[in-house]
């Protein structure tokens, strides 16, 4: 078996080999990728859209529908991880561990019995747990305000640096993925639910599809952000740019939600019951 | 209004998913009606969209305004518009007939079930509608992902030949976005008109060759072409029932038409047929899928598998037909796109049906099971008959513009692939209908111990399949006949202005 | 000979393209273990990110924001001077895409684990064989 991967790996390697000397050059401003359309978006982005960053506006405007479907394709991922691992709380839960606060004593109680919720005296904690480390919450706790205001800033300066809607949506899913990890799974599960993320990762491709549609209803066709300049009350290149925030930041809310929905699920089994 | 019909086929079914999964938390029960308004509105908007192609010729549509090769468009012609109604009939069809059996299946997750559901009829439809090569790409990652969650939450064996699909299924995206950079290397656009403008200025060349190899071997990957046919047995066999009769009749033939495509628009029809010494090796591939797609049939014990098998066959007949070069064939695979997913879906349905009932499909047990569900039998007949090549069935008419074709491209391996195909089938369904029909009944003799009063209240009563999945499987088995009896109409309406002029 | 060997200079981004092309198809292939199938696939996925992105530049050009602002309204903009920015665009969705076919993938290795207890391909068929002889 792996003779005959070998193999195989090494006549496609070698086809792929032999026909690259046909290639432009690296870096050769006369190929013809270089001299077809792309001269065309870089001359003409900042009459049309007024939107300096000329990736954003390709990606947003120009090619916007291909955005549309990207948003969905990591929507639909992260509706695929609860639909195939998330398991309901009906089910009979596993054994619970909790440790006496005082003395530290740690106890195991079977078959879904359970102590009361908000009691000072015992706290409840997973089945391979570390002691909590009071630097490590400490810091993360103070760093993660700074990271999500990061990434609001990448989201809102995507017209002028790197930066945009997936960038900035990472990133502020990255800063709630940094809380679960540093404190508790159900910590982080009371602060921002799953029902929560659910709905979320939906309103932003909504805000994306919706937009389309409140072109195609005013006149325009899909996702042609000039229709927008009668409800804005701006000419149609200045909508343009605020059709391309619009869409940007409903994809950086659909991000962020669908990320932590998929770190809740993965990390836990879909018990969402104790994890990472 | 009607100006917007394309964008339509495509936004409804999407906003309905996005709809569902934000709605769903609050009251389960508007899943299936909002799924099933999508699906309507789809389906109107693809047969207005089809009339009007036929009275005014190729449409396009510019999605935010911009002119190609600058913007995405779409590109609506006589090939893709016939198939997009296809497709909206079938995938509303099996909406209709999931109720019970989504709900019996999924239980408290039923709501993203038609979320994916809906997510994954929007991907084929974008496929069949885009003019762009690498929006192309984008959608079929789309249905493909939600394919895989769909497959993975059966029962057994379902992970594994879910994660098996999964790794084959991306190493064929890839290979097409390989062939898509290449292309995009050499000519400096993404839009398939103007790719298929600018290449008759830089042929010959070995880059253009390698890319239309790289993006056909992606596309037989996903078509489960023989040899690389691996995950789709499994993977069809071990999925929820209501899954495998969506994804059977859709998802392979959605990429033979992207084969087409490739062949006839973005790489001429004349580069593709002639420049590289292809037709005749996927000729012989082609072959190889039928013959080797029966036999693997006839060895099967279980009625999925066995049914799976057959798909893997009817796709070395579209393949095989459309690579023949000549007009018979090219409208046969055209004509058996459509039929082969009427009858795919017939087939799978009622198999659907039967396990939902007795929760066994192995062949052996399907003793009785005509006195006990004769409606499903009967629409199982149809299908069977349709893949046989019975007229007045749909599967005869595209059989005999097949083996027509072969007959005038003097490929005679071709004809006798096929006739060896009918001839198998007609053994597989015979013996099931001989299992099903004449065999007695075993709980007779079984139950004895029980006492006499059990064993005759088992024997006597029908348990057939529940109402609304009967009704679409009547439906389905009903237009079966009625493809069947208008083919030449299709054909002469539609198909023959989507093959070009060139090919005799 | 020295311009076949100034020839493989010239183009050593493709070079490197195939190299991980090779090792990431190499790896779904060949090794038994599910995940290290799934790494397989993503080091794939990332050559071919990697050769679309090289196919974008330009000698002596900068990245594609025009800095003159909105009222610089004077100063032309030649393409010249910045790079190709739609395989930047391409690849943006590729890379989403790529992620979103990883999170599945784990997803499903999780269920098969969990049903099997093992990730090795040759342990899950035998017991496979062992609890289903049809």
């Amino acid at each position: 078996m792996r003779a005959l991967g070998l193999a195989t790996v090494f006549c496609f390697g070698a086809i792929l080999f032999y026909i690259s000397f046909d290639f432009p050059g690296w870096g050769d401003e006369n190929s013809p990728a270089s001299r077809h359309v792309s001269p065309y978006y870089i001359e003409h982005t900042m009459d049309d859209t007024s939107v300096p960053n000329i990736v954003t506006a390709i990606l947003a405007d120009y090619r916007g529908y291909d955005t549309l479907f990207e948003t969905a394709v990591i929507f639909s991922a992260g509706l695929a991880c609860f639909f195939l691992l998330r398991i309901p709380e009906r089910q009979a839960p596993p054994a619970r561990f909790y440790r006496h606060l005082a003395t530290g004593i740690t106890f195991r109680i079977e078959k879904g019995g359970r102590l009361p919720e908000d009691t000072d005296e015992f706290e409840r904690i997973d089945s391979v747990w570390v002691p909590y480390d009071v630097i490590i919450g400490m810091t993360c706790r103070l760093v993660v305000p700074f990271i999500q205001l990061f990434a609001l800033y990448v989201i809102a300066h995507g017209h002028h640096s790197p930066g945009g809607g997936f960038q900035g949506g990472v990133i502020f899913g990255a800063a709630i993925i940094l809380f679960a990890i540093s404190n508790n799974l159900r910590r982080t599960l009371k602060r921002m639910s799953e029902k929560t993320s659910a709905l979320l990762g939906s309103l932003g491709v909504l805000i994306y599809a919706g937009t389309g549609i409140l072109c195609m209803v005013l006149g325009a066709g899909f996702l042609n952000y000039s229709a927008l300049a009668s409800l804005l009350g701006v000419d149609p290149v200045s909508a343009r740019s605020h059709g391309i925030l619009i869409v940007e930041i409903g994809v950086g809310i659909a991000v962020t939600a669908v990320m932590v929905w998929i770190y809740y699920n993965l990390s836990s089994a879909g018990r969402q019951d104790e994890g990472l | 209004m009607e100006e917007q019909f394309p964008i339509i086929i495509i936004a409804v079914p999407l906003i309905a998913a996005l709809l569902i999964t934000a709605l769903w938390w609050f009251d389960k029960r508007v899943c299936l009606p909002i799924s099933i308004v999508a699906g309507l509105t789809s389906l109107v908007a693809s047969v207005g969209l089809l009339l009007q192609v036929l009275s005014g010729g190729i449409i396009e549509y510019r999605l935010g305004g911009w002119a190609p090769p600058f913007g995405i468009v779409y590109r609506i012609d006589h090939l893709n518009s016939l198939i997009i109604v296809a497709v909206s009939l079938v995938s509303l069809l099996n909406l209709i007939g999931s109720r019970t059996t989504a709900q019996k299946e999924f239980q408290e997750k039923v709501g993203a079930f038609y979320a994916l559901y809906l997510l994954f009829t929007a991907g084929l439809l974008g496929i069949l509608i885009t003019g762009d090569a690498f929006n192309l790409y984008v959608l079929l990652e789309i249905a493909s992902l939600t394919g895989y969650a769909l497959i993975g939450l059966g029962r057994r064996r379902a992970p594994l030949s879910g994660l098996n699909y999964l790794l084959m299924g991306t190493i064929g995206a890839s290979l097409y976005l390989l062939g898509i950079g290449y292309l995009y290397l050499m000519t400096g656009s993404l839009n398939m008109a103007d790719i298929a403008q600018i290449l008759p200025t830089i042929l010959p060349s070995k880059v253009i060759v390698l890319a239309f190899i790289l993006c056909l071997s992606g596309l037989f990957i996903k078509m489960a072409l023989f040899p690389l046919h691996g995950w789709l047995p499994n993977a069809y066999t071990y999925s929820p029932s209501v899954v495998s009769s969506l994804v059977a009749p859709l998802t392979t033939k959605v990429m033979i038409y992207a084969m087409f495509r490739l062949m006839l628009t973005i790489f001429s029809i004349d580069f593709s047929l002639n420049s590289v010494a292809l037709r005749l090796p996927i000729l012989w591939l082609a072959i190889a899928a039928i013959v080797m797609g029966s036999i693997m049939a006839l060895a099967q014990k279980r009625l999925k598998k066995m049914l799976a098998f057959i798909v893997v066959a009817e796709v070395g007949y579209m393949v095989g037909g459309f690579w023949l070069g000549n007009r018979a064939g090219m409208s046969g695979a055209v004509l058996h796109i459509i039929n082969d997913a009427a009858m795919t879906l017939c087939v799978f349905m009622a198999a659907g049906a039967i396990v939902y009932k007795t929760e066994d499909d192995r062949l052996s047990s399907l003793k009785g099971v005509f006195r006990k569900m004769p409606v499903t039998m009967a629409a199982m007949v149809v299908g069977g008959l349709s893949l046989i090549g019975v007229p007045p069935t749909c599967g005869f008419f595209s059989k005999w513009y097949l083996i027509s074709g072969g007959m005038a491209a003097g490929h005679y391996g071709f004809v006798a692939a096929l006739l060896f195909s009918s001839l198998v089938n007609t053994v597989l369904f015979f013996r099931l209908f001989e299992i099903g029909y004449f065999e007695p009944f075993p709980s007779g003799h079984a139950h004895e111990q029980q006492g006499h009063t059990d064993a005759r209240n088992h024997s006597s009563s029908i348990a057939e399949a529940p109402l609304d999945l009967l009704v679409p499987l009547v439906a389905t088995a009903v237009l079966v006949i009625v493809l069947g009896i208008y083919s030449g109409e299709i054909v002469a309406r539609v198909i023959q202005f989507a093959i070009p002029a060139v090919i005799v | 000979m020295e311009a076949l060997g100034s020839l493989i200079i010239a183009k050593y981004n493709y070079w490197a393209v195939i190299a991980l092309l090779l090792i990431g198809l190499y790896a779904m292939i060949t090794k038994k273990n599910l995940i290290k199938k799934i790494i397989g696939m993503n080091i794939f996925q990332t050559a071919i990110i990697l050769f679309y992105v090289s196919i974008g530049s330009k000698k002596g050009a900068t990245i594609p924001i025009i800095t003159h602002g909105h009222g610089d309204a004077s100063h032309a903009v030649h393409s010249v001077e910045y790079i190709n920015p739609l395989p930047h665009v391409l690849m943006l969705t590729a890379i989403v895409v790529s992620v979103a076919t990883l999170g599945v993938a784990l997803a499903l290795a999780m269920k098969v684990y969990s049903q099997y207890g093992t990730l090795e391909e040759d342990e899950i068929r035998e017991k496979i064989m062992e609890s289903e002889p049809v």
